[in-house]
């Protein structure tokens, strides 16, 4: 049943061929036996899960079942759950259990579907290998030597190694499209304000966005129809209405106008990674689509941008954690400043302190026009590139990730990590949807393929992967893991 | 721009965020090298482009000013470190 996409599982729970309870049993089951190798999920919600499922069958036997109904699924541990602990894989939120439900968690579970539990991620989303969490590295299914990519590791690499037949992630420069790419899945991040931030712990407010995690563009369109929409919640939550996004899925590809930004195929790409992004492109034009060079002339300027304007909504956002309502405190503090200062020296990791400290400079009193103004500025250059690009051509793409996963340990310098993101972080900056496809392999390690759009082009997009997946079987690889096991 | 000790020494002050002094150190070289990055932004000609701030560019929605929340003070209180009566409980302020 692991082996299955959400699509196909929907139809087994549909025909009757097993429960919500069984399948959520199984998945149970390979956590239980598997995860400790890989250590995707931070919280297992066992018991939950069980009651959630039995609800599920209940719903169905009555005739009310919704096509998601009865179906697990995993939650990047940085969406609220009430009555669960919401870590953000920070030893500050080790010990809070929220009082209340994201408004995402709340919109699954009235679908019917079930909460395998919570995933591991980058502390406070910040990093692009996972290995910045509280709760230890998550290993990369395909090669328990390499990272699973970040900040939604735990979520892609639980996909990849059949702990869950999907996940929620979020992704505010890579942290979807990167892990999904390194874990051979399919991730998509929508369009700003396409998905409500209510109850989504904040890292940068303006970049943020939650998104599904998946083995096909079919499932992601089925979750994104779940979570997609306005919420008066959320203030930056668009009110335009939701389209069906499985409707577009088998529409042809014939005279789709397809960009490839050159300054995405330059130095520091990896051959192999490059040849299976041309190899994809072909298999594009083999169905009707032209090809065409575009420039996005403000490339290099992203990584600086992002890495001025995400510290400093993150050194605000962060500034909450105070150890006085919610979260860590640390034990006799002298007085209210010694209280605010150890609770919060003890409760962050190192790069949570490194972009605390450098939002919390760039935004302090003589240097906010040098650098946050400026890089809103540059923002708007960065933006305007897509919108040009967009009127000439249906999509850009091009390679989700430079390389394949890394080797665990390989980046400890954190510049060197940064760079990671540059095929990601602009896509944030903008505001638009992109998705990443799996594409093929370097040596075992999978390879993405990242597809934009214009913004609110989910549909798009969504149809764009799928003929893709229709056409190619990447996306049905399985890693080895797990199998002597299964 | 390259930052000094002091310079952290500061910045962790603002930020309520307690630094030993080998921490600070450790972290003069790094913000260093990533404002260096940042300052590449300066390069780029902006005098006539406004500060984007929202990607849709779009303004704050407004809602009806009605009170939507109920009084939920005992359940968000159930996680915090230290209450008492209904308050959060924090060192003394006032002797």
């Amino acid at each position: 049943m692991h082996d299955k996409t959400l699509t196909e599982l929907a139809a087994g729970l549909s025909a009757g061929d097993f429960s919500s309870r069984e399948l959520t049993d199984h998945f149970l089951g390979r956590i239980e036996r598997l995860d400790g190798e890989i250590n995707s999920f931070i919280t297992v919600t066992a018991e939950q899960a069980q009651a959630s499922a039995d609800a599920a069958d209940a719903t169905r036997r009555q005739g009310d079942a919704g096509p998601l109904n009865g179906l697990p699924l995993a939650l990047k541990d940085l969406f609220c759950t009430q009555g669960v602990r919401t870590s953000c894989g920070s030893r500050m939120l080790d010990n809070f259990v929220s009082p209340y439900d994201a408004t995402l968690v709340e919109r699954l579970a009235a679908a019917g579907t079930v909460s395998l539990g919570k995933t591991n991620m980058d502390e406070f989303a910040m990093g692009s290998s996972n290995e910045s969490s509280y709760y230890g590295p998550v290993k990369n299914p395909w090669d328990l030597a390499a990272v699973p990519g970040g900040s939604s590791g735990g979520s892609a690499a639980a996909v990849a190694a059949g702990l869950t037949p999907a996940a929620l992630g979020t992704d505010t420069g890579g942290s979807i499209r990167q892990p999904a790419a390194f874990c051979g899945i399919t991730g998509l991040k929508p369009t700003y304000g396409r998905v409500s931030r209510y109850g989504m712990v904040a890292y940068a407010s303006s970049l943020d966005q939650g998104g599904p995690m998946a083995r096909s563009a079919e499932d992601c369109a089925l979750l994104l129809g779940a979570i997609a929409g306005h919420d008066p919640r959320d203030s930056t939550s668009v009110t335009r209405g939701v389209p069906d996004y499985q409707a577009e899925l088998n529409a042809p590809l014939a005279g789709l106008r397809i960009g490839l930004p050159r300054e995405y195929f330059g130095e520091g790409l990896d051959p192999d990674v490059e040849a299976a992004v041309r190899e994809a492109i072909r298999v594009y034009e083999s169905l009707g689509a032209s090809v065409q060079d575009i420039s996005l002339p403000h490339t290099n300027l992203a990584i600086p941008a992002y890495y001025v304007i995400a510290p400093a909504e993150a050194s605000s956002n962060l500034s909450r954690f105070d150890g006085v309502r919610f979260g860590h405190r640390c034990e006799n503090p002298s007085d209210l400043i010694d209280l605010y200062k150890r609770s919060r020296a003890e409760g962050f990791g190192s790069e949570v302190k490194r972009r605390i400290l450098m939002g919390t400079h760039t935004l302090s009193e003589g240097f906010f026009d040098a650098y946050y103004k400026k890089a809103q500025q540059v923002r708007r250059l960065i933006r305007q590139d897509f919108l040009d690009a967009f009127d000439e051509v249906d999509v850009l793409m091009g390679p989700a990730a430079p390389t394949p996963a890394f080797d665990l340990g390989a980046n400890k310098d954190p510049l060197s990590m940064y760079l990671q993101d540059i095929y990601t972080i602009a896509i944030n900056l903008a505001g638009i949807p992109g998705i990443s496809v799996p594409a093929g392999f370097v040596g075992q390690r999978p390879t993405g393929l990242q597809i934009l759009g214009p913004h609110f082009a989910e549909s798009q997009l969504l149809n764009v992967a799928h003929q893709f997946q229709q056409a190619t079987d990447w996306h049905l690889k399985r890693p080895s893991f797990g199998e002597e096991n299964s | 721009m390259a930052l000094e000790l002091d310079d952290v020494r500061r910045a962790a002050h603002l930020a309520r965020l307690g630094l030993s002094d080998e921490e600070a150190a450790s972290y003069v070289d790094d913000l260093s090298r990533i404002l260096e990055m940042a300052d590449s932004l300066q390069a780029v000609d902006t005098e006539h482009v406004a500060p984007l701030s929202h990607s849709l560019d779009t303004t704050q929605q407004l809602r009806v000013d009605e009170v939507t929340e109920q009084d939920q003070r005992e359940r968000f209180q159930r996680c915090a470190p230290a209450v008492e009566d209904g308050l959060y409980l924090v060192p003394r302020v006032v002797e």
